[in-house]
């Protein structure tokens, strides 16, 4: 395939699962709004900010951290250029240009999906339809997900997008340990301190953890396993550990497939090895936000070797 | 319109307002529906083209880049016996196109014999110095041509333009269809109509069919698009994807080792046929244009030297000028030695010194085109037009008698259309897609129908507010 059209993949995948991501971290920030007091709630808005790399566009243009302005500003304003509807439009521009790599149910559910956010997000978003605009987004990513597991072949073009996702998935998940890592907690001292419950509610629930995380773990609700569970359990689909084996998997497909293996799968092992070579413990000695930042460049490293070994550009 | 308007041929009904045969089947079909249904359908058909993305951009305007083309359910039906002679004509037509073309690129006998004046394609900016010499692989210039029909009686269709460039809407032909079955599943099985749905297949082998000599294995074919905010992106890619050809922009393609490549995931893989719905203008910034950032740095010379088919050949549009248009019956006679079965719609050439002071007298009844317009753009309708713009492109026409043909307002025929107050007659068109390869000439059966949706309106053009049907050939 060409190389400028597995760029296209790649990028519509990564733009989903932002937009998805996104939209989890927002329903996260919503529930404790509604079930925390104001201080807390407060705080989360900030964080979600932060996390999203959009605290000083915000408060360029506000004051309060209210969930009706925040949404509304992440989801959807003019002065936000990392919109979620931006995403979706990214996503589908992407989906576009690669049109004819993808099958038609996944270019219909990508479509669909971005009309249905553009009516809902032709007006302010209010309290009333928050949660609609929210779950508009995510049934989007998950049909397009769905369509592109029943539908694609299971050549180039699905390992790029395969890769664009978990790539995306990882930065995802790393990104918000990396901004909650204070309720985490650095030092090893605190390992097996019990938290507050309204803190680890919080950090699992940006990632939709919350019920798979107590399925799991019954009863302990320490900061060291909570650490483990986001990036050791090889179960939980949005760990750092899953979203890897998967990344490895595509990488490795690509390989077969082409005959040859290059800077991408190079990079990937030498990530691959970093991350388990270390425990839990190691990674509370290092520093969690150290490690974090570490991991953020390891898979810049390896989305720009994929890039240049499969010639997304020219 | 004047009170001498000639009478108008309605496709479905006769004008004692019987059914006419072609239609007995639907009407059949019609009549056992209820209203209501029936309108709830018609905006389903709208969600269903919506979600498929076919839209085209407009340019220009801001808030609306993606358009749909309004579709209207009630078919265009044409009966087995009219399209065996349509096609007839049709194939003549094609074949004198591609005779032609080689004979303008060559002896140009058709000049030496007096039947053509060579100003008309000396003046011709369609008409390409580099291509003088040279035969295309397979001997073929029009691998796609979409010939647009007028009907204005029974036995009455008319040539009203040769698209040899790259012509569009092949898409709307497919997805009509697909929209017409996927909402009135149970009419299929009442009415038998001619399937259309192999187009993009019977496309990729006539392509096939005129790869360069030296190709090794399967050919290559790729579709060259000019990039997603081109107005027919979606057609480009919606026919790449469906004959499993790459969907190439100009920036992926380079000459390397005398081919022309595209950058692959693994490095850059030769194409042996490039379908290419850019202008010609753009194809080679070392040749044409060269402010041109749409095409490949030197591939007229792979060309012309055999490496690559490119389709349509280079410097086709010389057919689809309208001062060439003008002489087509000349042209057919001249290279298949028999009178076109299908005329052309009577043309004065304003270039004519006679013809140019009857068009003058005559503007309130005629319309006159732009020798070289495209899209329904810069034409006088004279019937429909106000005083002041008739006077205004008097001047138009007068300051510049060559760049203009005029032709009888025709009473195009017209087709019912499903508005909220039932059926109601609109005018027009068609245009069948027609395929020529060294194997033969391949015509889909039916094509494209554009139609006015303004009351009275003769202008079908989809940039004019012209809305498509499906088209039916019977297979009876």
């Amino acid at each position: 395939m060409l190389g400028r059209v597995a760029n296209g993949i790649f990028w519509m995948y990564r733009y989903l699962e932002r937009a998805e991501n996104t939209a989890r971290l927002l329903e996260a920030g919503h529930r404790m709004t509604l079930t925390r007091g104001p201080d807390m709630a407060n705080q989360e808005w900030i964080s979600i900010l932060t996390t999203l790399g959009l605290r000083k566009a915000y408060e360029a243009g506000h004051d309060e951290y209210t969930g009706v302005s925040v949404c509304d500003f992440v989801l959807r304003s003019k002065d936000n250029p990392e919109s979620v509807l931006l995403m979706m439009e990214r996503a589908r521009t992407n989906g576009r240009i690669c049109r004819s790599a993808i099958t038609l149910e996944v270019w219909e559910a990508l479509n669909e999906g971005w009309m249905t956010m553009c009516d809902l997000l032709a007006r302010p978003v209010r309290s009333t339809n928050l949660n609609d605009a929210l779950a508009v987004v995510r049934r989007a990513s998950t049909l397009a997900r769905g369509a592109t597991e029943g539908s694609m072949l299971r050549n180039e073009a699905y390992n790029f997008a395969r890769l664009g996702t978990f790539l995306e998935r990882a930065d995802s998940t790393v990104r918000i340990l990396d901004v909650k890592y204070y309720l985490l907690l650095p030092s090893l001292s605190y390992v097996g301190t019990p938290l507050d419950s309204g803190q680890w509610d919080s950090v699992l629930r940006s990632l939709s953890a919350e019920r798979a995380y107590q399925w799991l773990n019954s009863g302990e609700m320490s900061a060291r396993s909570i650490a483990e569970f986001l990036i050791f359990d090889d179960r939980f689909p949005r760990s750092l550990v899953f979203c890897y084996s998967h990344m490895r998997d595509n990488l490795f497909q690509l390989a077969k497939l082409h005959g040859e293996t290059g800077e991408a799968q190079e990079q990937m092992r030498a990530a691959d090895i970093r991350l388990v070579d270390k425990s839990v413990e190691d990674i509370f000695q290092q520093g969690l936000h150290e490690f974090l930042q570490e991991f953020i460049a390891g898979n810049q490293t390896i989305a720009s070797a994929v890039a240049s070994d499969y010639r997304f550009t020219a | 319109m004047s009170a001498s308007e000639p009478p108008k041929f309605d496709e479905m009904h006769a004008s004692d307002g019987s059914v006419r045969d072609a239609y007995s089947g639907y009407q059949g079909w019609l009549s056992e529906q209820d209203e209501s249904w029936m309108r709830s359908k018609s905006a389903e058909a709208e969600g269903f083209f919506r979600k498929t993305g076919i839209t085209f951009n407009v340019y220009g305007e801001d808030d609306a880049e993606e358009r749909l083309i309004p579709f209207d359910m009630v078919p265009r039906i044409i009966t087995g016996g009219e399209w065996r002679r349509l096609s007839k004509g049709i194939e003549q037509r094609v074949r004198a196109l591609n005779a032609f073309m080689h004979d303008l690129y060559h002896r140009q006998e058709i000049i030496r014999s007096g039947r053509l004046p060579e100003r008309l394609f000396r003046n011709n900016a369609a008409w390409l110095p580099q291509m003088v010499g040279f035969t295309p692989p397979g001997g073929v210039y029009t691998h796609i041509t979409g010939i647009d029909l007028v009907r204005t009686g029974p036995d009455d269709f008319l040539v009203l333009e040769d698209n040899a460039r790259t012509p569009s809407g092949v898409s709307y032909m497919l997805e009509n269809r697909e929209t017409m079955m996927a909402m009135f599943p149970e009419l299929f099985s009442k009415v038998k109509v001619r399937p259309v749905s192999d187009y993009p297949r019977r496309l990729a082998k006539s392509l096939a069919a005129c790869a360069p000599a030296n190709t090794q294995g399967n050919p290559t074919i790729a579709v060259l698009t000019p990039g997603i905010f081109n107005s027919a992106y979606y057609e480009h890619a919606f026919l790449a994807d469906q004959m499993g050809a790459e969907l190439v922009e100009g920036s992926d393609l380079r000459v390397v080792g005398g081919k022309v490549q595209m950058r692959t995931t693994v490095g850059f893989k030769p194409v042996d046929v490039l379908y290419r719905r850019v202008d010609d203008e753009y194809l080679d910034p070392l040749t044409f244009n060269s402010d041109s950032v749409l095409g490949v740095p030197g591939i007229m010379d792979v060309y012309r030297a055999g490496g690559i088919t490119i389709a349509n050949a280079p410097g086709t549009g010389v057919a689809d000028d309208k001062a060439i248009y003008s002489f087509m019956p000349e042209i057919v006679e001249f290279y298949t030695g028999e009178k076109a079965l299908l005329p052309n719609v009577d043309t004065w050439r304003c270039a004519d010194p006679d013809s140019l002071k009857y068009v003058l007298d005559n503007l309130e009844e005629l319309v006159v085109k732009e020798v070289h317009g495209s899209g329904g753009y810069g034409m006088l309708i004279g019937p429909t037009s106000s005083k002041k713009e008739i006077r205004d492109f008097r001047v138009k026409l007068e300051n510049d008698p060559e760049n203009y043909i005029a032709q009888p307002t025709l009473a195009l025929s017209t087709c019912p259309i499903f508005t909220k107050k039932g059926l109601a007659p609109r005018h027009v068109d068609l245009r069948p897609f027609v395929l020529c390869s060294p194997d033969g000439v391949d015509i889909t059966p039916g094509g494209l129908t554009r139609v006015a949706l303004k009351k009275g309106s003769l202008v079908v053009n989809s940039s004019q507010g012209g809305g498509t049907k499906d088209s039916w050939v019977l297979d009876d």
